[in-house]
């Protein structure tokens, strides 16, 4: 049994139009995605923006009405739990937000913007709270005495380890990052990926790892899946796609990466224009009538690409 | 040799804060050839920005020292009337949020429109039309003659950075300011955006600063490159040497910390300490001494100038020399 099973999650968002304001039709944002997360591991969720790979990481926590779907959490069905309070579920499963400057409130100190979860879920004296999130800060390598600060008093990187003190809190399973480091410079960006690679193995943490950042997704994942309107292109194992991806637009995606050695530079370019030029010339046997990708066949036992039903 | 395009001599762009002023730029010269381009990279509050927006004179409250020739003026010290004059005309700039620097009221027809009408008065009306419709075209905009009527809400990110790229490049402009063009962009995007850039780059035979933080883009793009810290270039050098052989701590400590897709590495190397804030930034001595503490004090200059270590790279301060990287990871981590 898997850790975390989605299975053929949709989520679909209604248009209004009309006098009467109907429902019109409906954005597909995630149209049938099914994943399987091993503990321990990272999974990496990629796409482009309005790929739906935010969405999915939202609805799989509860924060988008799922409308098609299982999610099972350690082999409990909590696809219709949304609305279930204060369950065991909300206490395993946080997230990590994109921006560390919009994700704090600014008016809360760092001891209550840490000790949330906290006062939700466990019953602590005021000393005993005290003392849990100076331990959580120190974990995240902030010092003790900060708990009385505001978010403002701290730099970007610092913000995001503020955000993710508070996301371990409550010691969960699993960790939803929705493009974690995406606002950081480099320096600190590293900073936060070195410390959630070390508390992933302190705390036993598994991670869904959403972003678009290919070279950030290699460095910190097990198994990857492609999205594309909403819908899966390509899932393996990190060396499964890298080093051999099958569909085009799996291959377009590593094609744009920026290669940092500037020798490979022109070799670069003529590789971009090659795979440019395949996938102009075979959108379409990837891709069906709609433009949307097709459902997914494996090809070895990691390995799974979107690609038309043979015959 | 090629030609000088615009240079900068001793730049300082300094912001008041409170009753003082504090310098964003110091004391910052270089030059940008033609058919060349330039990248200047660093992390956020270096002062990159304000070094472009100096050369565009785009502040407004800023103390601006120094000189910055272009042609036969002198950006530092222009009229209002000149300047408006090189604008959008000679000099052009890509700014890094298409969303926030259309005009959401305006079609994307007549935004473009403007800069021809300000700087070529005698083109009529319809060929003015027709001009905007081929540098949409030209940009790789499909259906130029539908878009030409829209709103910037109903294009899309790249679409929106095309348009701005369109804009920018409308009279032709010489010297072309991209501040981080891609940087909202996806990645397969930020490749079409950025061969677009080169192309006009050979087309035009223009020079570029390219600002930026994405070392990648920078070796993709970047003839030479120019890495600032707190202010200050650092090192200098042409995009091959700065690959292959970085000097300055900070230039080796940032190329270490980015995930590299080919090189598997369990630690990504972190810089230890923040930037510091504008107005407790050290101005003496090496400014990145605070960042690397186990080098010892005698290794950096009192005064750090910057040295020409190979025909063409220069380096600031002496401390490179003494520079390695600490083995005990606990050493590197120590986290404020």
């Amino acid at each position: 049994m898997a850790f975390l099973n989605v299975e053929d999650l949709k989520v679909h968002f209604p248009i209004k139009g009309g006098i009467f304001g109907r429902t019109v039709d409906h954005v597909k944002a995630v149209d049938g995605v099914s994943l399987s997360l091993e503990k321990g591991t990272t999974y990496g969720l990629v796409g482009e923006s309005g790929s739906g790979k935010t969405t999915t990481g939202r609805a799989i926590i509860g924060l988008n009405k799922i409308t098609s779907g299982k999610v099972m959490f350690e082999g409990k069905d909590i696809t219709n739990n949304i609305s279930r309070g204060r369950s065991e579920f909300r206490k395993d499963v946080q997230m990590i937000f994109q921006d560390p400057y919009s994700s704090l409130n600014p008016k809360k100190r760092v001891i209550d913007i840490v000790a949330e979860p906290l006062r939700n879920y466990e019953k602590l004296s005021k000393k005993e709270e005290k003392i849990r999130v100076q331990e959580l800060l120190e974990l995240v390598g902030l010092s003790p005495e900060s708990i009385l600060k505001y978010p403002h008093e701290f730099s970007g990187g610092q913000r995001q380890r503020i955000g993710i003190a508070r996301a371990i809190a409550l010691k969960p399973k699993l960790i939803i990052a929705d493009e974690p480091v995406s606002a950081l410079d480099v320096s600190v960006q590293a900073q936060v990926l070195n410390f959630m690679q070390d508390i992933q193995k302190e705390l036993d943490l598994t991670y869904l790892f959403i972003g678009h950042d290919l070279g950030v997704i290699k460095h910190m994942c097990d198994n990857i899946g492609i999205m594309y309107k909403g819908r899966y292109v390509e899932e393996g194992t990190a060396d499964d796609i890298f080093s051999n991806p099958q569909h085009i637009y799996t291959k377009r995606l590593v094609a744009a990466i920026p290669d940092i050695d500037p020798r490979k530079r022109q070799e670069q370019h003529e590789f971009r224009q090659e795979v440019k030029a395949e996938y102009e010339q075979s959108y379409n046997d990837y891709f069906d009538d709609e433009g949307l990708a097709y459902p997914l066949q494996p090809v070895s036992d990691t390995h799974r690409v979107a690609l038309p039903e043979k015959g | 040799m090629s030609e000088k395009l615009l240079e900068i001599k001793n730049l300082k762009t300094s912001f008041r804060i409170k009753d003082d002023y504090y310098a964003a730029v110091d004391n910052l010269s270089l030059s940008v050839n033609k058919n060349e381009v330039l990248a200047v990279v660093g992390e956020s509050g270096c002062g990159k920005s304000a070094l472009a927006f100096s050369v565009m004179g785009l502040h407004t409250r800023a103390k601006i020292e120094g000189n910055i020739l272009f042609k036969d003026h002198d950006i530092a010290n222009i009229s209002s009337n000149d300047l408006n004059n090189l604008r959008g005309n000679e000099m052009g700039m890509i700014f890094q949020d298409p969303l926030t620097s259309l005009n959401p009221l305006m079609e994307i027809g007549d935004q473009i429109g403007e800069t021809l009408i300000l700087h070529n008065k005698d083109l009529s009306a319809e060929k003015r039309k027709e001009k905007i419709i081929g540098l949409l075209d030209k940009v790789g905009i499909p259906r130029p003659e539908r878009v030409y009527k829209q709103f910037p809400h109903e294009l899309s990110g790249g679409m929106r950075q095309r348009v701005m790229i369109a804009m920018a490049i409308a009279n032709e402009p010489e010297l072309l300011i991209a501040d981080e063009p891609t940087t909202a962009l996806d990645v397969t995007i930020q490749s079409q955006i950025l061969e677009l850039i080169n192309e006009l780059k050979e087309d035009m035979n223009a020079g570029i600063v390219l600002i930026t933080h994405d070392l990648g883009v920078v070796a993709e793009m970047a003839d030479r490159v120019a890495v600032m810290y707190a202010g200050q270039i650092v090192e200098i050098a042409d995009v091959h040497t700065l690959f292959e052989s970085p000097k300055h701590p900070y230039t080796r400590s940032l190329l270490n910390s980015v995930p590299n897709a080919d090189k598997a590495q369990d630690k990504l190397h972190v810089i230890q300490g923040i930037v510091p804030a504008l107005q407790n930034l050290p101005r003496e001595g090496c400014r990145f001494k605070a960042r690397i503490p186990w080098v010892d004090d005698s290794e950096h200059e009192e005064n750090p100038e910057l040295h020409e270590v190979t025909p063409g790279h220069f380096v600031r301060c002496t401390c490179y020399k003494h520079f390695d990287f600490p083995e005990s990871k606990e050493e590197q981590h120590g986290i404020s």
